[in-house]
Parts: C-alpha cells; sequence; structure tokens
C-alpha cells in the first residue's frame, strides 16, 4: 500500500522463558505523514512494538508476519536501511546520551554513517538550532533538564534524517509544562520535515490529538481509529487500563443525562462552543 | 501534635559565589492526619522543603517542629535519625535508588536500618508488598528485572515498611499509566486514613484537587498560599497571576463561564462539572 508508511501483519512476539507472547498476532498501517498513537497500560506490550519496528527485537517467526517500512520489508539484511528511516526517542533522558557535549551527541548517529566533516557541521547545527538549542551547543547533556535531554535526543534523530519518528513514552518523565513544550517541537519539525510521528503513552490527552489510535492490551489490538471513535466507547478504553480525556468524559456524562451532545465534538473548543449555543438558546 | 515550621530559612552553599536562597521565611502548620500537597513550579523549592521535613537539609535560620522533635541548624545527627524513623521520604524516580538482591531483601533495608527485628522487618516487608499491589512471586525476584512500574511500587514499599506516621512523597506517580496512578494514590489515601500524614509534592493539579485536604504553594522560595484546593483554585485571578496549572474541570469550567456559563462553585471534579452544567441548562430549560 502506498499511502502507509508502516504496514504490519500478523506480528507476534514472545520473551524468552515466558509462556505468553507479549505481542499477539497484531496488524496496523500508519498513513504517510500521520499521528499515530499507541495507546496501552504499562505492560501491555507498546514498548516491544516499538523495538521490533526498527529490528531491536525479531518477530516469532511465521511466515504471514510482514513488516514494512517505506517500501522496506523488515529483515536482517535490510535492518540498516530501515535504522535510517526510523528515529526512536525513549522514556529516560538520561539513558540515551553517548557524547560528552550536545554536539558531540547529536553528532554520533552521522559520525556512525561516515558523513562528511563540514557536512556534519551543517547538519548538526540546523538540527540543534531546529530544537532550540544552540545555546547549549557546548553544554554536557548531564546538566541539562530532563525537557532539554530531550529535545537533544529529538535533534540526533532529525541529524539523520528519518521518515517516521517513534515517541516511545517520551514526555512521561516531563512535568506539564515540559511535555507540551516538547508535543509542540515535534509538531514542528513533523510539518517542517514531512515526518510521519508514531507515538506510544498512556498520556490520553496526546492520544486525543491523534489522528489515529490504536488500542492495545494484553499484546493484542483491541481497536483502531480517529479519536472520536475511540473515545465514544468508555469500556473499551477502561478495559485497556486507561482513562478517557476530560471533555470525552464530561460529552458522555451530559449524553447519559439526556443532553444531546453531537458525536462529532472532537476537542474541548468545539464542546465548549456548542454548550454555550444550547445555554443561548435554552 | 502538627507539624510547624517557624521562619525557616535555607541558604544553598552559604559563603561562596555559588550562595543561593533555597527558602525564604517560611512558617505553616500542618495538621496531623491530614493529606497536603506542595505545588509550584520546577525550581520554587517543593523538595528543597521535602528535605527538611526529615532532617535530610537543616534550616540555616528558624526552626521546625515535627514527631516531638524539634529542628534547627544545630540539631544533633542521634536526633534526626529517632526523626527519620518516624518521617519517611520517597523521592522522585525512587526505583533509581533499588539496589538489594531481592525485592524482599529490598524492602526490609529500612525497616533493618531503624532497629527492626529480622523477623518483624520481614512480616512488615511481606505485608506492603501485597498493600502496594506487587504478586507474591516478585518477592523472590531480582528488583532489575521488574517493570517501571513494579520497581516504583518497591521502592514504595520500602518506606511504608516501617509505618512513617508521616509519608512524603516528591512525584510518586510520574510516568505511571491511569490505573498504576489510581491504585498508589489509593493506596496513600488509605494510610492517610489510618491515621498518618502525606505530604505530596506535585505538578498534577488533578491529583492535588482530588486528594489533598490542603495546599502549600512555594514560588522562588517564599510561601505564597496555604489553604484548600477549593479555596486556591476559585480564585482564578490569582491562580493566573501566579502562572499556576489548574485541574482540566475547572479549566474547561473557566471557558464555559467566559461564554455566559454561571457556576454557585467552581468544580474541581468530572462528576461535579457536569452536575453544575446540568443544572445550568435545567434551570434555563425550565424558565
Amino acid at each position: 500500500m502506498k499511502d502507509n508508511i508502516v504496514t504490519v501483519q500478523h506480528l507476534s512476539f514472545t520473551y524468552k522463558d515466558t509462556k505468553h507472547p507479549a505481542v499477539n498476532d497484531v496488524s496496523f498501517n500508519i498513513p504517510k505523514g500521520s499521528w499515530t498513537t499507541l495507546v496501552g497500560h504499562n505492560g501491555s506490550g507498546k514498548s516491544t512494538i516499538a523495538r521490533l519496528l526498527d529490528g531491536i527485537l525479531l518477530p516469532d517467526e511465521n511466515s504471514e508476519t510482514l513488516i514494512q517500512i517505506d517500501g522496506i520489508t523488515l529483515n536482517e539484511k535490510t535492518m540498516w536501511d530501515i535504522r535510517d528511516k526510523v528515529g526512536i526517542v525513549f522514556q529516560n533522558p538520561d539513558n540515551q546520551f553517548v557524547g560528552a557535549t550536545v554536539e558531540d551527541d547529536v553528532a554520533f548517529g552521522l559520525e556512525n554513517r561516515q558523513v562528511p566533516r563540514l557536512k556534519m557541521q551543517t547538519i548538526v547545527h540546523d538540527v540543534i538550532n531546529q530544537v532550540g538549542m544552540l545555546k547549549f551547543q557546548k553544554s554536557e547533556p548531564q546538566y541539562l533538564s530532563g525537557g532539554q535531554k530531550q529535545r537533544v535526543a529529538i535533534a540526533g534523530i532529525l541529524a539523520i534524517g528519518p521518515k517516521l519518528i517513534i515517541l516511545d513514552e517520551s514526555t512521561s518523565m516531563l512535568d506539564p509544562a515540559g511535555k507540551d513544550k516538547i508535543l509542540a517541537l515535534i509538531k514542528k519539525v513533523q510539518k517542517e520535515n514531512g515526518l510521519t510521528i508514531f507515538s506510544i503513552t498512556h498520556d490520553i490527552n496526546e492520544a486525543s490529538q491523534a489522528d489515529q489510535i490504536l488500542v492495545l492490551n494484553q499484546g493484542t489490538l483491541l481497536a483502531s481509529g480517529s479519536p472520536i471513535e475511540i473515545f465514544k466507547d468508555e469500556s473499551l478504553i477502561k478495559s485497556a487500563g486507561l482513562e478517557l480525556p476530560l471533555f470525552y468524559k464530561v460529552k458522555n456524562k451530559l449524553i447519559k443525562r439526556g443532553i444531546s451532545v453531537p458525536q462529532e465534538i472532537d476537542n474541548e473548543k468545539k464542546l465548549v462552543n456548542y454548550l454555550c449555543q444550547l445555554n443561548l438558546k435554552m | 501534635m502538627s507539624i510547624k515550621f517557624k521562619n525557616v530559612d535555607y541558604v544553598y552553599a552559604p559563603g561562596t559565589p555559588f550562595q543561593t536562597q533555597g527558602l525564604s521565611n517560611i512558617s505553616f502548620e500542618i495538621k496531623d492526619g491530614s493529606f497536603v500537597a506542595i505545588a509550584g513550579h520546577t525550581g520554587s523549592g517543593k523538595s528543597t522543603l521535602m528535605q527538611h521535613f526529615d532532617g535530610l537539609l537543616l534550616p540555616s535560620k528558624g526552626s521546625i517542629t515535627i514527631a516531638n522533635q524539634t529542628i534547627t541548624v544545630d540539631t544533633p545527627n542521634k536526633v534526626l535519625k529517632e526523626i527519620r524513623k518516624k518521617v519517611g521520604l520517597v523521592f522522585q524516580f525512587p526505583e533509581n535508588q533499588l539496589f538489594e538482591e531481592t525485592v524482599l531483601k529490598d524492602v526490609m533495608f529500612g525497616s533493618l536500618n531503624f532497629g527492626f527485628s529480622e523477623e518483624k522487618a520481614k512480616e512488615q516487608a511481606i505485608r506492603w508488598i501485597e498493600k502496594v499491589g506487587l504478586p507474591e512471586e516478585t518477592m523472590s525476584k531480582s528488583p532489575f528485572e521488574l517493570s517501571g512500574g513494579q520497581m516504583r511500587r518497591v521502592a514504595i514499599a520500602g518506606v511504608m515498611a516501617y509505618e512513617p506516621d508521616i509519608l512524603c512523597l516528591d512525584e510518586p506517580a510520574a510516568g505511571l499509566d491511569p490505573e498504576g496512578q489510581k491504585q498508589i494514590f489509593d493506596i496513600f489515601k488509605n494510610y492517610q486514613k489510618l491515621g498518618h500524614t502525606v505530604i505530596l509534592i506535585s505538578h498534577n493539579m488533578d491529583d492535588i484537587s482530588k486528594y489533598a485536604d490542603d495546599m502549600l504553594v512555594l514560588e522562588q522560595g517564599h510561601m505564597i498560599k496555604h489553604a484548600s484546593p477549593k479555596e486556591v483554585f476559585s480564585d482564578a485571578d490569582w491562580v493566573k497571576k501566579h502562572y499556576l496549572d489548574e485541574p482540566a474541570p475547572s479549566k474547561l469550567a473557566r471557558s464555559l463561564q467566559k461564554v455566559g456559563f454561571h457556576f454557585s462553585s467552581m468544580p474541581l471534579t468530572v462528576e461535579s462539572l457536569v452536575e453544575e452544567i446540568s443544572k445550568e441548562l435545567r434551570a434555563k430549560g425550565g424558565n
């Protein structure tokens, strides 16, 4: 399929010494240019899927299994090509630094790929600028705040010029203000660089801004759809160990009380506007 | 016996070029058995304040009365150890501090340190491992084999196992999924119901308004408010002036107020928000 940057079919993975698969026969697509969010509680198999997409883990053997990224089928031979197309921002900002300074760290991926020095300098400067960290170019990563560390991690990924960025709980260790800033930054670079974002999270407010949501529970895909479709069903979200975003809770509870609220309302602003008009009409 | 801070100052690195004022003239009193939240921006002094509760930091000026003892700049270590037995601190991301070979040993460590017998420490550890919702079979495992959420619980159990009168928590739910967050907050709330005092540092105003009786708000080392969450969040201008976040239901209520809704009191929970909206719509519909 041309319009999907990721196609996953019949994907399963079982950790060594465990009986039950952590990921169980999962199939999904990620449309090119979309923000797709995979939600599920801690231990639902979310991060395992991220690692399977990047070839860090290899799926259980099954002839029907397929992982295709930007037209390339993932296998041992193509793994390195795929890693040029996929960047992962991990949860813990402290666990992803190798360089002694911010610019060294950002250059690491380029050095690995033997990019010529002059070109490397230009790229490093550009991506550090893009994430708003030029002032900290020469700083040591360990003295940065959690949010700044994630910015550096994102710069390191942008330097490689990927097509797809996977966010593996990348904002869950940040405070609310830090979270919002990182999400805004990722939206900005998504637009500027024409990227697809695959975000793995249990932050339901983040999920409500996605184009597509996949709900995972105990390794199985429970549902997929737009936020409106997914958040209609509170029991589905609860069974996945998650909570609805506040305005969906309010919307659903008002409907239960017999107040008509149209289903297509998919953000807080629309809900406020609608209730305002309802209030004026009465 | 309540907890009393009297004109507490704390200065980092006094007499050096790096000297900074961590806390300035902090005074308050917390009733025994209450659930108190400490709120404020990153760098406002929340963690500095928390480290005064068990004498990890000593006030540069002023005094603290806690657990029948007084802490000043001169308090000797022997007294501090007595205090630390009664005041348990759970730091941010406490799972980074696990170190023992097994979960059971790790949870017993604090109790043993405070002079519990081996037998008693084990009994307490087993009880609290269960209470924080860890399956029995994790006891003999290495803490490093567990998931992040489970490691967090091990670290929390390690402090709760010696059942301190005062439990201080720094962002205990950060990074946990919604169900995990609710479970551990229920544990803390129950701990309060058993007669203990709980002090919570949090950025999450929803959690604060849900669980805390009282909140202390810090700004650049000064305490700028000591009131119930309801009082704090009903003063919209004040909240805005100090760039504080609001509980999500209040935020939505505020947007509705702007477009003509009237609320008798500022809703802090989804239930009260939905109730207020329906009331308003019904009141008008009836006219």
